[in-house]
């Protein structure tokens, strides 16, 4: 296990990491702080102001929508439901791919061998539809949806758990736990979970891109996110009908989502160099 | 082979049971009934329609008539589309689709393989980073971001290929919805090549072949392809996936009235039976594809079969 130090070290010489981390950091402050300091409002209709390009005055610096809302504010609350859908999704993928795969891991032998072919069966299935139906059958309702969509991604974290679990059930220490008469769960929670960090987070930070992208694919088919709330996808998706008069609706919403969703992507591949050594070598 | 096979199909079953048991559930624990919307009827029509639709009975009873017709290929009656099943809408949307994803797939293949390829000949150089970063801008630009963008650049400002499906002839309408829909598969398939490209280029028997004094693209061609194409072939299934919900939005982008169109408008309507109906048979085409490529997986490598 390295230590925390040494991680920060590596992490800090890694450049992807430090640029990709620093941008998404500056997306996040400007996306908490953006809406407080503008003078506009994301409800605000200005019928005098329709459509109008990218300027400095009245800091509509991203321009205005086919409402004249404001489309810098607007854009930053559909980076703030990026941000929530992004710890949100990331939480309870965490929390089930953990237990789930710690369990089967630890436990062995024929649970694990069921629980395993459960989760094969589960990825078979293309769940990106099933949330599209449970969407249609239920209210389209905003913790639904993040909920849904972190039940999709904790499959992945439940076989690397598993596999770290296989390997680290075998090690002195827990051997030590076990013959000090240590409860099962205790084992788990206390000597097992804490070694599995280094990969949790690693593959935390890769569920992310993928939470955020169903998010947004949900929103800009007009199933997620509703209106007067927004969110990228449904930026996106009210640029797409106004590209040709007034291409900054399309443009800086897609150049957001695409950007954040790089950072992530990249930063989450530099993780898992620096993390695991096997991608390493 | 055959007891490979056999296994196989008998255990693709339940994976089928199990998406036809949790979208019917989940349609059935919808609150409200799917006519709830319209105008208010008298209790004897509403018990009648009720019972047209067999939504009197039992759930289990509901269950298994819908599973006896979806054995028989019957999805039901649309509740938006009054007059037709969801068979025949599925059937009528199916074959403009399957055109738009065959045409991606093809174009991923081709164009993943050789830029992968490319790329593992030339590990390190150039030429290498610029696939790979191109690769990972593929990856992560959604295809509803990508799709639009293409459209301005290529069909508003340049005009030189048709923005939309209606109203355009010919070929060139295929272009933008094919290449959006390819782009990120292109990206995955090109990352995946040059990684299991590396490694059966490192691997004794290529050694051998280079000892022998064959080419590049003989080593390549008739060594190093064919071992190196198994990742990309597992990584099918997957893609057939992704291909299904970039339709979706292509579909919707374009307005190109395919099974992805279908599907939007019908979960835009509730149209319940519709969107279970088409769930359903995405499911059931995704793990056949799957079993296909396991089997031929099987077939190209016989490893796999010892197990």
């Amino acid at each position: 296990m390295m230590s925390l130090g040494s991680t920060w070290q590596r992490l800090r010489q890694n450049r992807t990491v430090m640029i990709c981390g620093g941008l998404l950091f500056g997306v996040v402050v400007v996306a908490c702080i953006g809406p407080l300091v503008s003078p506009n409002d994301y409800l605000q209709t200005d019928f005098d102001n329709l459509l109008s390009p990218p300027t400095v005055t009245d800091m509509q610096v991203f321009g205005t929508d086919d409402l004249g809302r404001d489309l810098f504010v607007r854009s930053m609350l559909g980076v703030r439901v990026t941000i929530v859908i992004a710890v949100v999704a990331s939480a309870v993928s965490l929390v089930i791919g953990v237990i789930y795969g710690a369990v089967a891991g630890f436990v062995g032998g024929r649970v694990d061998a069921v629980m395993m072919r459960f989760v094969d069966t589960l990825y078979a299935l293309p769940f990106i539809f099933f949330v599209i139906l449970l969407m249609v059958a239920f209210e389209r309702n905003f913790l639904l949806i993040f909920v849904a969509i972190g039940a999709i991604n904790w499959l992945d974290m439940a076989r690397i758990v598993r596999g770290q679990t296989l390997s680290l059930r075998e090690r002195e220490f827990v051997a030590a736990a076990r013959v000090t008469g240590v409860s099962a769960p205790r084992i788990i929670f206390r000597h097992i979970a804490p070694n599995l960090m280094g990969v949790v987070i690693v593959y935390v930070t890769l569920t992310i891109p993928q939470a955020i992208l169903v998010e947004s694919f949900l929103s800009f088919l007009g199933l997620g996110i509703q209106e007067p709330q927004t969110s990228l996808g449904a930026l996106v998706n009210a640029g797409v009908n106004q590209m040709e008069g007034a291409p900054w609706m399309l443009l800086i919403p897609a150049a957001l989502l695409a950007s954040i969703l790089f950072c992530c992507n990249f930063l989450g591949d530099a993780m898992r160099d620096v993390f695991d050594a096997r991608h390493t070598a | 082979m055959l007891r490979y096979t056999v296994l196989r199909v008998l255990g693709a079953i339940p994976t089928l049971l199990l998406v036809i048991v949790l979208a019917f559930l989940m349609v059935h624990a919808a609150p409200g009934g799917p006519f709830d919307d319209e105008r208010v009827l008298p209790p004897e029509i509403e018990a009648n329609i009720a019972k047209k639709y067999h939504l009197d009975e039992p759930l289990h009873r509901q269950f298994l008539r819908y599973l006896g017709g979806v054995v028989q290929g019957d999805l039901g009656p649309s509740y938006s589309y009054r007059d037709h099943t969801v068979s025949e809408l599925i059937g009528g949307a199916l074959p403009l689709s399957l055109h738009l994803g065959a045409l991606a797939m093809l174009l991923s293949l081709i164009v993943g393989v050789t830029a992968g390829t490319a790329a593992a000949l030339r590990k390190n150089t150039v030429l290498d980073r610029t696939v790979m970063a191109l690769a990972m801008t593929g990856i992560s630009i959604p295809v509803f971001v990508v799709a639009p963008v293409l459209v301005l650049v290529l069909a508003v400002y340049l005009q030189w290929l048709p923005a939309g499906w209606s109203g355009n002839a010919g070929g060139a309408r295929y272009l933008l919805p094919v290449v959006s829909l390819a782009l990120p598969q292109i990206a995955y398939i090109a990352r995946l090549t040059r990684a299991s490209m590396i490694d059966v280029l490192a691997s004794d028997f290529i050694r051998t072949a280079r000892a022998q004094g064959l080419g590049t693209i003989a080593i390549v061609r008739y060594h190093a392809l064919k071992p190196a194409m198994l990742p990309v072939l597992s990584y099918m299934g997957p893609a057939v996936a992704a291909i299904l919900t970039g339709s979706v939005v292509v579909e919707e982008i374009f307005g190109i009235p395919g099974l992805g169109q279908l599907f939007v408008r019908g979960a835009l309507n509730r149209d319940y039976t519709l969107v279970l109906g088409i769930v359903i048979f995405y499911a059931t085409l995704i793990i056949l594809l799957n079993l296909l490529v396991d089997i031929l997986y099987a077939v190209i490598d016989p490893r796999v079969r010892q197990r």
